[in-house]
């Protein structure tokens, strides 16, 4: 069983976000390992080893040839990584991301499964991983849940706005996960010390024979044409409780004739 | 301007959901043509809410057991050369995702994600974000040619019906998706769930890490909600600590509310909360930190224990009966 995982490496999400001078996200300073991929790390570690063989290859696509994130998914336990690094990528949307993806996990060789979170701290466009499975002619399992492998085949619990659908298919397939589905392990120190000499593929757009047209600001066909800061909404009444705030909130309630 | 909206049933199955009426409201105020790309069963009885929200003619696709993101990609870009649309809108949904990237592939077309507001310059559409936790907003707009693909988040458009009649209903054949078409849904699982849906509320109860515990949500947050006949929600910590399922989450990755009172126990409001609730009319907040930014956005905000104030809240209720 081999898979390959998508991890994104942001800007420190605790931070407040700004854009540059063009409006796109100021990507500059230390990335870290998107906390939503850490998810599809855990459980492709697991279903590798529930297998009983195979290994994880971590693909990512990041600026200025940024390794912290993946190091801290190399220390979880992933064999190694291919990171897309390259100028032109600067702007890529989520379709142009999703051709470097894509081009990568054919470069990684025999793939049973990708693995990749449902959408991204940063971006949260929440379409790559269906977007990569397009690419790739492959079936996609998405907002899974809970995944199981037997038989040559991928089981999802898949959430839906009713509860979940239970969804199967055929291998090759892209399955994005969750938050929570598993409890993402912390890399033990061995783990970090090994994650420093596990190989990293550092590859550019025309390594994975895509050009600089089809990514990029060139790809996104898109323009920002107004940033403006979102009108505030303006704080009421505040009360210190003494016992009797209850009061004012039922007659609030009862103000607005909701009881 | 000859608009697509990507129609989906509502979990019931008997309906369009509201985030495709609400697509369709806004769809019929800028563009001259409206119609509607169904993927699901019961066509028919979907045709009249359509129809009275403002399509004139919905393309009908049956899914069997695939997925319906699947089958809606294929037979959109089946239909999308013979009948150029300018625009094609999503919603922000699981399903409405997975059909508009697989068919923004397909077409070779970029795609502007968690829109809430929508516009017109000139032929052009331009999409309205709400980044960095709702505080800034962004406007972009498509280059090159159409069709342009957007997802809308459900609930930034009013659902309104228009007075059109139904729906005429053209019912079409799923053209072949290839492997990606072997993903079958096996099963379905409702999740039963008392009282009106979140989304729909007229009153949403949300609780957060401040409860203290998970045994304290039922009682308190579920047992306030239910008084008022409204919807219990949470905030995303509470959720990623397990105490509550993913479906009850308010806020950026979660849902958008709107209801008549918001009622936040225990929330600090940060950005990503906030960017959920703070359209609703009114909004309550209790939080024993003053300091707490829900008190900014909070029409009465309650300095206070949850668990003093809220008891007590449930009792004066019950009381009035
Ligand atoms: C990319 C991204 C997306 C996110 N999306 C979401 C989202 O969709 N929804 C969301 O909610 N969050 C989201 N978050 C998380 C968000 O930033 C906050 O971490 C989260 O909302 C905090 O939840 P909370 O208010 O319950 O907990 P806390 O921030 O821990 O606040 C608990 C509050 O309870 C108060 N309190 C404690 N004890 C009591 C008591 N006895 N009585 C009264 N008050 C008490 C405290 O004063 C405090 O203000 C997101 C974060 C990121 C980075
Ligand atoms: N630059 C990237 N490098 C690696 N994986 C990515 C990248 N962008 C997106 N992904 C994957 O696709 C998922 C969805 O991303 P998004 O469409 O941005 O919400 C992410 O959670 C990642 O798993």
């Amino acid at each position: 069983m081999n898979i390959a995982v998508f991890v994104k490496q942001i800007p420190d999400p605790a931070l407040p976000g700004e854009l540059d001078a063009d409006h796109t996200l100021k990507r500059e300073g230390k990335l870290v390992l998107d906390e939503s991929d850490s998810y599809g790390v855990e459980m492709a570690l697991q279903l590798v080893d529930k297998a009983g063989g195979g290994e994880v290859t971590l693909v990512s696509m990041a600026p200025n040839n940024e390794v912290s994130g993946l190091r801290t998914a190399l220390a979880m336990g992933a064999a190694k990584a291919i990171l897309i690094s390259d100028d032109a990528l600067a702007g890529s949307d989520a379709l142009s991301t999703a051709k470097v993806l894509a081009k990568a996990v054919e470069r990684a060789g025999e793939v049973d499964l990708v693995m990749a979170a449902t959408e991204s701290t940063d971006g949260y466009t929440g379409t790559t991983p269906a977007q990569v499975a397009e690419l790739l002619g492959w079936p996609s399992l998405t907002f899974a849940k809970h995944v199981e492998i037997g038989d040559g085949k991928v089981t999802i619990q898949r959430q839906t706005e009713a509860g979940y659908d239970v969804v199967e298919s055929s291998l090759p397939a892209v399955v994005s996960v969750t938050a929570g589905v598993v409890e993402p392990r912390y890399p033990s120190f061995k783990g970090i010390m090994a994650a420093k000499n596990k190989p990293v593929d550092e590859v550019k757009v025309t390594d994975l024979g895509l050009t600089a047209e089809q990514v990029g600001w060139a790809g996104a066909r898109q323009q920002i044409t107004n940033v403006e800061a979102a009108p505030a909404r303006a704080a009421g009444e505040k009360i210190e409780d003494d016992g009797a705030a209850h009061e004012q909130v039922v007659a609030f309630l009862e103000k607005l004739k909701v009881i | 301007m000859k608009i697509w909206v990507y129609a989906e049933p509502a979990p019931e199955g008997d309906k369009p959901a509201t985030s495709t009426l609400e697509l369709l409201t806004k769809a019929r105020e800028i563009a001259d043509t409206v119609e509607a790309v169904y993927v699901g069963s019961n066509a028919d009885a979907m045709a009249g809410p359509l129809g009275e929200h403002g399509a004139t003619k919905v393309y009908a696709v049956d899914r069997g057991e695939a997925l319906a993101g699947v089958v809606g990609a294929a037979a959109l870009a089946s239909l999308v050369e013979a009948n150029s649309p300018d625009l094609i809108l999503f919603a922000q949904s699981y399903d409405g995702r997975d059909a508009l990237a697989r068919l923004s592939v397909k077409l070779d077309k970029p795609v502007l994600t968690n829109g809430t507001d929508l516009k017109l310059d000139g032929d052009r559409a331009v999409v309205g974000t709400a980044i960095f936790g709702g505080n800034t907003l962004v406007d972009t707009k498509f280059e090159g040619d159409g069709p342009f693909l957007a997802a809308i988040r459900p609930k930034s458009f009013a659902a309104e019906p228009g007075g059109g009649g139904a729906a005429t209903v053209e019912q079409v054949s799923a053209p072949d998706a290839g492997r990606a078409g072997e993903a079958r849904v096996l099963e379905h699982h409702v999740e039963e769930q008392e009282g009106p849906k979140l989304e729909e509320a007229a009153v949403v109860v949300s609780g957060g890490r401040g409860l203290g515990s998970a045994e304290a949500y039922e009682p308190l947050v579920e047992g306030l909600a239910h008084l008022l006949k409204g919807a219990s929600g949470a905030s995303r910590a509470i959720v990623d600590a397990g105490w509550v399922p993913y479906a009850k989450q308010v806020g950026q990755t979660g849902k958008t509310v709107k209801p008549k009172v918001y009622v936040a126990l225990g929330i600090s409001g940060a950005t990503q909360h906030l960017v959920g609730m703070k359209g609703s009319d009114n909004i309550i907040a209790i939080n024993k930190d003053g300091e707490a930014p829900i008190f900014s956005v909070a029409d009465l905000g309650v300095v206070g224990d949850v668990h003093k104030v809220v008891p007590k809240l449930i009792e004066a209720l019950q009381a009035r009966g």
